[in-house]
């Protein structure tokens, strides 16, 4: 019995110590692998999720379903909105599934810490719906691309504009966690720096349903704007009880991150007149019609989030960049992506920055009040076009590392 | 004999599993298991229903985090005092607990575990939402480089096992004999002159001070520490591996917490991946209604019964 047991461990031992060592250098690499990780049937789900799947889908037959005569796949998991869910799926995609680029990537949390796990690993994120613009300063990498917008550009094409047509006292209603205390921040700062000042806020929980404490708040700050720093549902709910409680006669409200979805959802009555700011509207031009035409059989009739789009065009773009590297080895491919333009139905005078910021053209739009829409879906008017290097933090500012010891 | 055979081919196919499944999968099921163990020790021995024991899980997770992150020191001194802080937070909190029983016990562990969630939302250390993110795992005793999986796996497995039989030890023990007789008639125990609060109370600590050992390790496994931790899903997450396994079990919590992560690790990525928890709900009523005493008590039954 004693020699059984002796037996068995030794073999466990000695084949474990074998494969360890042979387990390094097998890195196959007959095709690339997309990982598509979003929040696929929660808060979030709408602005990224399936959408975010079925683009990049669309994306990678466009191409032609094939990059350097080796196919293309796609394969996506749910995080749930969960850092820690994120980023063992991500490991695991890397680690053991040989994935090599990972898109969509929707709530910052879960974003900070894949995009650890991806630059640890050398593979690229190509980052499609956060809003946190730290990705690309103090926490940037060579291996981040983030591509549709942040918060700096949200807060320059909103408030800016509205600061310096005087309104000057403002009241945020923020939701309590990173990506809101980040945009309040950097709102913050525009205000100030154009001679606003900031008279107020709350901080509501998020998931918030009941909003009247927050808005009767804000109605007795005297603001001349209140500043809704939060995104999806709770947007939603409290502008309709900002609207309700008559907060929006007082006071302008301004949406400081709307998605396409959300708008949708507002009563017309409710949300006619708000401005706001967008990486992509699908009524632009005919260009941006003909995509989202092709999109919406994909995607149940649904027109595309602007994370959606995002997600394509930063696909076609990562597949171009592997077709003329060569290679799909991610420094190789990187520099590729950043060495070439971006221009397409998203994106337009856009370029990947060497921070991994891709700089392109925001669009400062309008809500169109019921009688002036053609459709159901014709949302915007668009009021300004805001050139890149206006609208998003100059690589300098920044203080990204290891782009600015580049120069 | 037979016994001893069987524990040694469990070790031996925890040695060669690595090669056969994903090391961090497994490192997984480890932290669980050792989670669900420690909860085990309260619920099947001393019969305390603790529905707050995320708590340590979190605790000893962000301490570690924390400290690995912003101090350079090693491993094993991060697991330490991790483990050590779950402990204090388990003196404090049992402390105030064992005073009471019964529903009235789950309901303080849960305030005082949503107090203690509260704290880590807010506390600027822990980093809100975002968790703390890019926990280095280190140098074990400044010489071994954990950064490999495999190496970081067998570093995992020394540690269940040392948990393992702590426990083992504990359940065996002259003291674990007087927590089985308070589970089983609590006044007869008092009236034989034994003084069941502190004997409760030092279970609680041995208990939340192993939960936190696992909380400690899965921060440097996964290299994060997250709300989730500390969120009483986690908490409700032990009981069901626990009650799956088979409570009161020496190895019932190990195959629960094996069954419940494989599971969710399985479905995540098939065509049932919405419905994660309404299988769950599904495994945990059929458990419920089928097997009262979870796997490895049943199992039991069926051997004591034919052989």
């Amino acid at each position: 019995m004693k020699k059984i047991q002796k037996t068995l461990l030794t073999t466990a031992l000695a084949t474990a110590m074998t494969m360890s060592a042979t387990a390094q250098a097998s890195l196959s690499d007959d095709k690339v692998k997309i990982g598509v990780l979003a929040d696929m049937g929660g808060v979030y789900a709408d602005v990224c999720g399936p959408g975010c799947v079925e683009a990049v889908k669309m994306a990678v037959e466009d191409f032609g379903g094939k990059v350097l005569g080796k196919p293309i796949e796609v394969v996506s998991a749910d995080d749930q909105n969960k850092p820690d869910i994120g980023s063992v799926k991500v490991r695991e995609w890397v680690e053991k599934d040989q994935v090599d680029v990972v898109t969509g990537l929707v709530s910052s949390a879960v974003t900070g810490a894949v995009t650890k796990v991806l630059t640890a690993n050398e593979k690229i994120a190509l980052i499609s719906t956060s809003a946190s613009h730290a990705f690309t300063t103090k926490a940037c990498s060579p291996f981040n691309a983030h591509w549709t917008y942040d918060v700096v550009s949200l807060a320059n094409g909103t408030v800016k504009p509205m600061v310096q047509s005087g309104k000057k006292k403002w009241f945020f209603i923020t939701a309590d966690y990173a990506f809101g205390h980040a945009l309040e921040k950097v709102a913050t700062g525009v205000i100030k720096e154009n001679g606003g000042e900031v008279v107020g806020g709350v901080r509501a929980p998020l998931g918030t349903s009941d909003f009247s404490s927050y808005v009767l708040q804000a109605q007795s700050s005297g603001a001349d704007v209140v500043a809704l720093a939060n995104a999806g549902a709770d947007m939603v709910n409290s502008l309709k009880t900002a609207a309700e409680f008559g907060l929006t006669e007082m006071a302008d409200v301004a949406g400081l991150l709307v998605f396409t979805p959300s708008a949708l959802a507002l009563d017309p009555d409710v949300s006619a007149g708000m401005k706001l700011t967008t990486g992509f509207y699908w009524n632009m031009d005919d260009q941006t019609r003909e995509w989202t035409k092709r999109f919406q059989k994909r995607n149940g009739g649904k027109i595309p989030a602007m994370g959606q789009a995002g997600a394509y065009s930063a696909t076609m773009h990562y597949l171009k960049a592997v077709k003329e590297a060569g290679t799909d080895e991610s420094k190789a491919v990187m520099a590729q992506m950043k060495s070439m333009p971006v221009e397409d139905f998203f994106s337009r005078n856009g370029y990947l920055r060497k921070d991994g910021r891709m700089v392109h053209d925001m669009l400062q739009v309008k809500i169109k009040p019921a009688s002036e829409r053609q459709t159901v879906q014709d949302l915007y008017t668009i009021e300004k076009v805001i050139a890149g290097d206006d609208a998003f933090l100059p690589l300098e500012k920044g203080g990204c590392g290891f782009a600015l010891s580049q120069k | 004999m037979n016994n001893k055979t069987l524990n040694f081919s469990i070790l031996a196919l925890a040695l060669a599993a690595p090669l056969v499944l994903y090391p961090v999968f497994l490192m997984k099921v480890l932290c669980f298991a050792l989670f669900a163990c420690a909860f085990n020790l309260l619920l099947g021995f001393v019969g305390l229903l603790s529905f707050g024991h995320a708590i340590f899980l979190g605790s000893g997770a962000y301490i570690t985090g924390h400290l690995m992150l912003n101090y350079s020191i090693t491993p094993e001194v991060g697991i330490l005092a991790g483990v050590g802080a779950s402990a204090l937070i388990g003196l404090i909190y049992g402390k105030l607990a064992v005073k009471r029983e019964g529903i009235y016990f789950a309901m303080v562990t849960l305030a005082l575990a949503q107090l203690m969630f509260f704290f880590y939302l807010q506390a600027p250390f822990t980093g809100g939402e975002d968790g703390l993110q890019g926990v280095p795992r280190g140098f074990l005793f400044g010489l071994i480089d954990l950064s490999d999986n495999l190496t970081m796996y067998y570093f995992v497995l020394a540690i269940f096992i040392a948990g393992f039989l702590l426990i083992y030890r504990t359940i065996h023990s002259p003291f674990g004999q007087v927590l089985k007789a308070i589970r089983e008639n609590e006044a007869r125990a008092i009236s034989l002159g034994y003084k069941v609060n502190n004997y409760k109370l030092q279970a609680f600590v041995i208990s939340a001070a192993l939960a936190g050992l696992a909380g400690s390790t899965k921060a440097l496994v996964f290299q994060l520490a997250s709300l989730n931790d500390v969120h009483w899903f986690m908490s409700g997450e032990v009981v069901l591996m626990t009650l799956l396994g088979g409570m009161g079990t020496i190895w019932g919590p190990v195959l629960g917490a094996g069954t419940i992560v494989g599971l969710q690790n399985f479905l995540a990525s098939g065509p049932l991946a919405n419905y994660i928890h309404v299988v769950m709900g599904v495994v945990f009523v059929v458990c419920v209604l089928a097997f009262r005493q979870g796997l490895v008590g049943e199992l039991q039954k069926l051997v004591r019964k034919n052989f």
